[in-house]
């Protein structure tokens, strides 16, 4: 089991007159090896909630285990903890700051105090994770485009070796190939190296798309916790917490409507195809 | 009838320069531009990033000058230093990032920075505040701080602060990529809203293409060039040549654009969900 979160509350200014509460006992488990997607509306949480799960935030109170110690312990190696949960923040291409893409990557594990070979070592396996051509590896990382930056960052925090990753809308502001190709690249990642994936993102299809699992938050607490399937057959409710279904999902709500035969649990592109095609008789 | 914005045979370079200040090159950011956006229209810029689009849309406030060619925004010629004030006052813009546009302690004194600058009267200043934020629906969060709003809701009061400028076009630049679905749709709708409403042109760069669907027209642009030009519809009918691109179209044009290439006879393009729900209709 590798991060448990355990009646977690956090209060933002606590102890001032503005005082208000940003999670509310919050209760979850995270096995090794999951792909889950974690959405909300802007405010509900999110981001607190993945900022305790690296130690960056302690709970005001309440405990989150990684594998099974607490982390907010007194003596518990919090570098340690940093290099295997990696947290990629949004826009992580603006944290990019030296002269060239491979020693930008080394600055991690560098500061790990791994001796140089090894840190060269992972800066090159980390960017070969990502697909980074390596013909720019010598190149400013500010000539890049900004879905190569991206790429950069990400293995500036590949380079630690997480056992667990969590980015925080790592598609934000990129076009829809861009935004493809980021996607795409952190499922290989999750399938290939078995990392934990924690993806937190405002796009309900690519959610659908790629995750195992949903965690919905809303004012604070935990909304949802299940199958794309099971979280999306929630329309109303999700609409209400500020948040939407994929279009696919609300298509064949409406072709259900309308007398066709087909699955409303539908949230992928191939799944609506297959089932219309069904319908249909023709597969 | 004057154009809303005119480019002619607009080019913009800068020169790429090394550490030491040698000049290593020149990008051609935008070549050989001629577009027209007619006064009330609701245009949409589709285009990878790096494709030209943000530094095309500088060129209609005048925040940047055209290297090469001309931009007339209502008959005046950009360059033209005695316009600069109209220019920017007739045209104005909206970014991506909410925080970086906001400069006021309270929602109303944001939005009204803008006509205290142009020297409006401090009563005509609370009219213009007053009718901004009921345009964008925002009018119940006058005396909030901004930094109590979410994402969508100081994205909207940007808008307020541009339209208390009584523009007659605004440029959005990516103005819901960092905004939550709610945050989205409310941007969208004040923008719809204004256009129809208060005939308001509208010139949205989104990468999110369901945002474009109901624009009167689309302009495609990559390597600061404009690759494609027509309605949506037109647009998206060409889901390979999009996707060559760096582009995509919205979710349902993407299944339609599947089912038919299983056989079932949809017309091309697909829209909206209604249209594809009629269209299986009509298959049955």
């Amino acid at each position: 089991m590798s991060i448990i979160i355990n009646h977690l509350n956090y209060i933002y200014d606590e102890d001032t007159a503005m005082a208000h509460p940003a999670l509310i006992d919050v209760n979850l488990k995270i096995p090794d090896g999951q792909f889950i997607g974690l959405i909300g509306h802007t405010g509900s949480g999110k981001s607190t909630l993945i900022q305790h799960m690296n130690g960056l935030i302690k709970p005001s109170s309440g405990n989150v285990f990684f594998d099974n110690e607490d982390i907010n312990e007194q003596g518990y190696d919090k570098k340690k903890l940093r290099s295997n949960v990696g947290l990629v923040f949004q826009y992580p291409e603006h944290q990019l700051f030296e002269t060239d893409c491979f020693k930008d990557v080394c600055f991690g594990p560098k500061n790990l105090g791994l001796p140089q070979k090894e840190v060269e070592l992972r800066a090159f396996e980390a960017l070969e994770q990502v697909g980074f051509d390596a013909t720019y590896f010598y190149q400013s990382p500010f000539d890049l485009s900004g879905g190569q930056k991206r790429r950069v960052a990400i293995a500036g925090v590949l380079a630690m070796k997480p056992r667990v990753l969590i980015l925080d809308e790592p598609t934000a502001g990129l076009d829809p190939k861009g935004r493809e190709d980021i996607l795409n690249l952190i499922s290989d990642l999750h399938k290939k190296m078995n990392i934990t994936i924690i993806l937190v993102s405002h796009s309900m299809e690519d959610v659908a798309d790629y995750v195992e699992r949903i965690i919905v938050m809303n004012k604070g607490r935990v909304a949802f916790d299940a199958e794309p399937r099971d979280v999306f057959s929630h329309v109303k409710e999700l609409e209400e917490i500020g948040l939407a279904a994929p279009q696919v999902t609300y298509c064949m709500q409406e072709l259900r409507e309308a007398g066709f035969d087909v699955d409303t649990g539908v949230t992928t592109l191939e799944e609506a195809k297959k089932e219309i095609l069904k319908a249909f008789g023709k597969c | 009838m004057k154009k809303m914005i005119r480019t002619d045979k607009l080019v913009f370079e800068y020169i790429r320069r090394d550490e030491e200040g040698n000049v290593e090159g020149i990008t051609r950011a935008v070549d050989n531009v001629n577009l027209n956006v007619e006064p009330g229209q609701f245009i949409a810029i589709l285009g990878h990033n790096g494709s030209g689009k943000s530094t095309l849309a500088k060129h209609f406030n005048a925040l940047l000058y055209p290297t090469e060619g001309e931009v007339y925004v209502d008959g005046m010629l950009t360059e033209d230093d005695e316009h600069l004030w109209d220019v920017r006052q007739e045209a104005g813009m909206i970014f991506q990032n909410p925080d970086n546009q906001i400069i006021g302690q309270v929602v109303e004194e944001d939005v009204g920075f803008g006509p205290e600058n142009m020297g409006v009267p401090t009563e005509e200043i609370w009219e213009r505040v007053d009718e901004s934020l009921k345009a964008v629906r925002m009018d119940q969060f006058r005396k909030s701080s901004p930094n109590h709003l979410s994402g969508g809701q100081k994205q909207r009061v940007s808008i307020a602060g541009v339209i208390a400028m009584h523009p007659k076009c605004i440029i959005m630049d990516e103005p819901t990529a960092m905004l939550d679905p709610n945050g989205r749709r409310e941007v969208i709708r004040a923008a719809r809203a204004l256009n129809q409403v208060e005939n308001i042109t509208i010139i949205l760069i989104t990468h999110y293409m369901e945002e474009v669907v109901d624009a009167d027209k689309v302009f495609v642009m990559d390597k600061g060039k404009v690759v494609m030009e027509g309605t949506p519809r037109e647009i998206f009918a060409q889901v390979d040549k999009l996707k060559e691109l760096k582009l995509g179209v919205p979710q349902v044009t993407l299944l339609a654009h599947e089912l038919r290439k299983s056989g079932l006879p949809i017309p091309e393009p697909i829209l909206t969900r209604k249209e594809l729900v009629e269209a299986l209709k009509a298959c049955r």
